[in-house]
């Protein structure tokens, strides 16, 4: 009795306390297990009791993905180990490892993530059931698309090995899912080429939105990574000026001399971390003009073939730890959107939004999505991508804002992207996500008894589950109803 | 859970046909509310209520419960979270203010309104309290009375009701900490409802409006204690600290 008390000690971690997401807004209180084994972890999951699981990787997702109140949170992180990687660039490696720790391996052998967002501090679990894209959505999509394989902890218990041919539906379902169809335990990922821990960057100044927009369009069909920083405080003519940067792998024999001894040995300097004591007040529209006009004026006109580490193309927010509490005690908010080609002048309207609107906008990020994927849940489609943080404020005028924001992105065929969202309206759900009774089935076949949940699934009434709750249709008709 | 923007998605009301939570769930329905669930005593006077936020939106489930009737509370409240839970924001709303006088006239009746507003308030927060915990998210608000403060002769039976429901929830929002769920204590001063029909309207006098106005405030905030309006708070303050025999003579 003793003996088993003990081992059970060691390989899972039990606590009890408050999470957020990475916009530290909404919090709620779980039981957390961190197991450090797959049966610890299938022992706990299977044990979920009445409010279910999630699980929960680095905690990166903007809102209420990886929080479960009254239940059970899977900490995901222990279970982190990093796989060889053979000839042809492929890597198994566990759901709880990070992108850090998965760079940190490849590059010396000459590779890189096939898709990063814009931190590497989050696992790669969290990175399939977000779905996640990156600066070559363009042209190779999101990360599970690079997943040829993975194996997951069923809500059942049961563990599979699942690829896109063995079950599409299940697989598809499971990227972007949310962390609602299991426990991603493991990945077989193919990397691609990277000769050097260097990029070759061209930074182009712009006018406005429309030459943001005509450079980007331009520039995907040459370079591999292209993303565009916009300035959503400033209005006038220079309304959407912005800064865009283009970039490709640094082949070796574009570096110079003793340069190319070290071109593989990725280092990136520790980041030091924000203290605690940042006032809410801080990120206002005064701070955001500031900020915006700095990033601009700091900006070349045209700089091209620069050289830069891969770090700071990809990470520059990562060189400060916990930059989420520079927005204080109230936290912040990333609204992301899509909006399909063709709707450019609704995406103006949002931009001219912003830029008029309620929220000082401290940073804006602009892409072109490439083709979707098979996933009913996966955010990217065909068109351009906006991402906005603001400061969370308590009243009715953000909210309103956003809500109408909302509503525009919806009307015109777009979406939300769910692992940023905080706040959304459920109503938007299914008009955003048309295949999410597609989506629901596949969910409902894996977890007949809504084992898997989340306080982003109880207020957006993702699952089968939850959706029925939230309608009343699973009220028992008890007394008076109107 | 409220969301980001701290927008309540589902609150129930216990004392359904209170003008107070009533006034603070409309405005609630204009911020996103989606679901109240009504308790209380007087169907006719809930059915009121529903029609009003039904017409802005919002679910509206009435079910009957008795406030006095201590021994129902737990399961009563333990079904409405099950059936109609989560809730983001839950109001201990009931309440009844009696007269003095007559009080004096009928101790039965005076022990009975104790019950209401005290027992009964225990009773119910206590489940309500283990309800929010198990969710792990939450908050309670519970209407206190700035007559709880410090008792006067012209109503010291409800005055020392409330001061006995004034400290259970001060008490059960230190339990509560660390379990995702908060209690914020309301004090109102005199206000103008169904209540208070017929008395003299006191200094200071409110609309259910104005208090609804405070609570919300004090939502936004993350406040623990409102009150409404905000000026009583430096006046009890005072007022507490005056001798009794000053604070005897004082007519307001």
């Amino acid at each position: 009795m003793l003996g088993r008390r003990r081992v059970a000690t060691i390989v899972s971690s039990e606590r009890r306390a408050a999470l957020t997401g990475w916009g530290r807004t909404g919090a709620s209180v779980a039981r957390i297990v961190r197991p450090s084994d797959i049966p610890a972890t299938t022992t706990a999951l299977v044990g979920a009791g009445p409010r279910g699981a999630t699980p929960r990787g680095l905690g990166r997702a903007y809102g209420d993905a990886a929080q479960n109140g009254g239940g059970l949170v899977l900490d995901a992180t222990a279970i982190d180990y990093v796989g060889p990687i053979d000839s042809d660039g492929r890597m198994l490696v566990a759901g709880g490892a990070s992108l850090e720790s998965v760079i940190r391996a490849a590059i010396p052998a000459g590779w890189f993530l096939p898709v990063t967002p814009g931190t590497r501090h989050i696992t790669i679990g969290g990175a399939i059931a977000s779905d996640v894209h990156g600066k070559n959505h363009h042209l190779d999509g999101t990360f599970a698309q690079h997943v040829e394989s993975l194996t997951l902890l069923l809500p059942s218990g049961e563990t599979r090995v699942v690829t896109p041919e063995s079950d599409p539906a299940l697989f598809w379902a499971t990227a972007g899912g949310m962390g609602l169809t299991g426990v991603i335990l493991e990945a077989r990922v193919r990397l691609t080429r990277a000769p050097t821990r260097f990029m070759t960057v061209d930074t182009y100044r712009t006018r406005d939105l429309d030459h943001s927009m005509s450079l980007m369009t331009e520039s995907d069909s040459r370079t591999h990574y292209s993303v565009a920083w916009v300035d959503l405080v400033t209005a006038g003519a220079s309304l959407g000026r912005g800064v865009v940067t283009c970039g490709d792998h640094t082949p070796v024999d574009a570096i110079a001399g003793r340069g190319r001894q070290d071109a593989r040995r990725w280092r990136p300097r520790p980041a030091p971390t924000a203290p605690p004591v940042f006032p809410s007040q801080m990120v206002n529209r005064f701070t955001a003009r500031l900020l915006n006009e700095l990033w601009f004026r700091n900006a070349p006109s045209e700089r091209l073939g620069e050289l830069q580490p891969l770090e700071a193309f990809f990470y520059p927010l990562d060189i400060v730890g916990q930059w989420n509490r520079v927005y204080g005690r109230r936290g912040f908010l990333q609204w992301q959107c899509v909006i399909p080609f063709g709707e450019e002048d609704r995406l103006r309207r949002i931009v001219e939004a912003f830029v008029n609107g309620p929220a000082p906008a401290i940073l804006a990020v602009l892409k072109r999505f490439g083709a979707a994927n098979p996933g009913p849940l996966s955010f990217p489609a065909p068109g351009w991508t906006l991402a906005v943080d603001l400061p969370a404020a308590r009243g009715d005028a953000l909210a309103t804002f956003l809500d109408h924001l909302d509503r525009e992105v919806a009307e015109g065929g777009g979406r939300i992207y769910l692992s940023k969202d905080a706040r959304m309206r459920p109503e938007w759900l299914e008009v955003m996500y048309p295949r999410i009774d597609e989506w629901r089935a596949v969910q409902a076949r894996v977890d007949p008894h809504g084992r898997m949940t989340s306080d982003l699934d109880r207020r957006l009434g993702l699952t089968a589950h939850a959706s029925a709750r939230m309608r009343g249709t699973a009220n028992r008709g008890m007394g008076d109803t109107r | 859970m409220t969301d980001a923007l701290g927008r309540v998605r589902s609150a129930l009301v216990l004392g359904g046909g209170s003008e107070i939570a009533l006034a603070t769930l409309e405005r609630l329905a204009t911020r996103g509310l989606r679901r109240a669930v009504l308790l209380g005593r007087r169907p006719e006077v809930m059915r009121v209520a529903a029609a009003s936020l039904t017409s802005k939106g919002v679910e509206v489930v009435t079910l009957p419960f008795d406030a006095e009737a201590i021994d129902a509370h737990a399961a009563a409240i333990a079904e409405a979270f099950a059936t109609y839970g989560d809730f983001d924001l839950v109001v201990i709303a009931f309440g009844t203010l009696g007269d003095q006088t007559a009080f004096e006239a009928d101790p039965t009746a005076a022990g009975h309104a104790a019950i209401t507003n005290y027992a009964g308030a225990v009773s119910s927060g206590l489940a309500i309290a283990a309800a929010l915990r198990e969710q792990g998210h939450g908050m309670l608000v519970v209407l206190s009375s700035v007559a709880g403060q410090r008792p006067r002769r012209a109503n010291y039976v409800y005055g020392s009701t409330k001061a006995g429901l004034d400290a259970f929830a001060r008490g059960l929002g230190e339990a509560l900490r660390g379990s995702g769920a908060r209690v914020m204590i309301v004090r109102p001063g005199f206000v103008k409802t169904r209540m208070t029909d017929g008395m003299k309207p006191r200094l200071f006098a409110q609309t259910a409006d104005q208090v609804a106005t405070a609570i919300i405030g004090g939502l936004d905030r993350g406040a623990s204690v409102v009150w409404s309006p905000p000026l009583l708070r430096p006046i009890f303050l005072i007022l507490n600290a005056l001798p009794q025999a000053i604070f005897r003579r004082l007519k307001a």
